[in-house]
């Protein structure tokens, strides 16, 4: 299985993704230019956190009319898959491979903290590792990361359990209080319907390490492994 | 030719600059401001000369790169 980073103008997080997946997961992983078209060599893409474009227009706006993003929708279109996180779901937001869009905060802070997430669903290939319902501590660092969709997308992401992470307290509780963006239904990350393509809010990659305090992320990359061997 | 794009939120959509905005011109004295809401202006200069041309194109540019649909509304004016 091989694994690659995609990097625009901007990205901050690639060194960190990479990181987790050549480390903690142990797998082949190489860094894709923005400019680059060739994906045929990949299994899973990661479209990495950061400013790319330097959030110029709306965060993730200009990234979309990268070269590599036609390649990305194809991989995707393929069944192959496709991570984004933090600023890669909103480039797939703006992209159109996930419904929806994130907007500034509910209180205009860049908020850069760990936070809690209720696992929704084990029920997609980055959480079959994880038991449905159970809380991850993982880090938040946005300022648009304010989930709005309309009642129609809502009602389907509902009824075709494809909304994967919802902030939650320490207990697992999904209260307005947990939400610290204001995204509707407390939503931090949701699936396609193929279920292959999946972007989150949170930075699980930031959250491998019991040294970085938190490990709890870890399992997301583990159960897409775990997928990916299972294909192999 | 010139065009102007007008860059709006839609209604209903949490505007949070918009709110802050409206506060500080409260500080500054200012009562009776029933509300702020805080858009995107852009002006493009084409080589077209044909205005239903110029629209058309300006139009699909708004649509798709300068707005995005699920949360903003656009108008286009063209000028001489």
């Amino acid at each position: 299985m091989k694994f690659g980073i995609i990097v625009f103008p901007g990205s901050n997080c690639d060194h960190d993704a990479y990181h987790v997946i050549s480390k903690q997961v142990g797998q082949p992983v190489d860094f894709i230019w923005h400019r680059e078209t060739n994906l045929s060599s990949y299994d899973a893409v990661i479209i990495p956190g950061g400013f790319s474009y330097g959030d110029y227009l709306r965060a993730g706006a200009l990234a979309r009319f990268s070269p590599v993003m036609e390649s990305v929708k194809k991989f995707a279109a393929s069944g192959r898959f496709v991570l984004g996180i933090c600023n890669g779901f909103q480039i797939l937001c703006e992209a159109g491979l996930l419904p929806g869009a994130l907007i500034r905060n509910r209180d205009l802070h860049f908020i850069c903290e760990h936070i809690y997430v209720r696992v929704e669903t084990s029920d997609t290939p980055y959480t079959n590792e994880v038991q449905a319902g159970s809380v991850r501590r993982i880090p938040i660092a946005h300022a648009e990361g304010n989930y709005v969709c309309d009642d129609e997308t809502l009602d389907a992401l509902r009824r075709n359990d494809r909304i994967v992470f919802r902030y939650c307290d320490r207990q697992g509780n999904v209260t307005a209080v947990a939400n610290p963006n204001g995204s509707r239904d407390n939503i931090a990350g949701i699936c396609n319907a193929g279920r292959n393509v999946l972007g989150l809010m949170p930075h699980p990659e930031r959250a491998c390490e019991d040294l970085l305090g938190s490990s709890d992320g870890r399992d997301i990359f583990r159960s897409l492994a775990a997928t990916l061997a299972l294909a192999a | 030719m010139k065009a102007k794009v007008y860059v709006s939120l839609k209604p209903g959509i949490l505007d949070p600059q918009g709110k802050a905005i409206q506060h500080s011109v409260e500080l500054l004295g200012f009562g009776g401001i029933a509300d702020v809401r805080q858009g995107k202006y852009f002006e493009i200069a084409l080589d077209d000369s044909d205005e239903q041309q110029a629209r058309e194109s300006v139009a699909r540019i708004a649509r798709e790169v300068l707005s995005n649909p699920i949360i903003e509304d656009y108008r286009v004016e063209i000028e001489e």
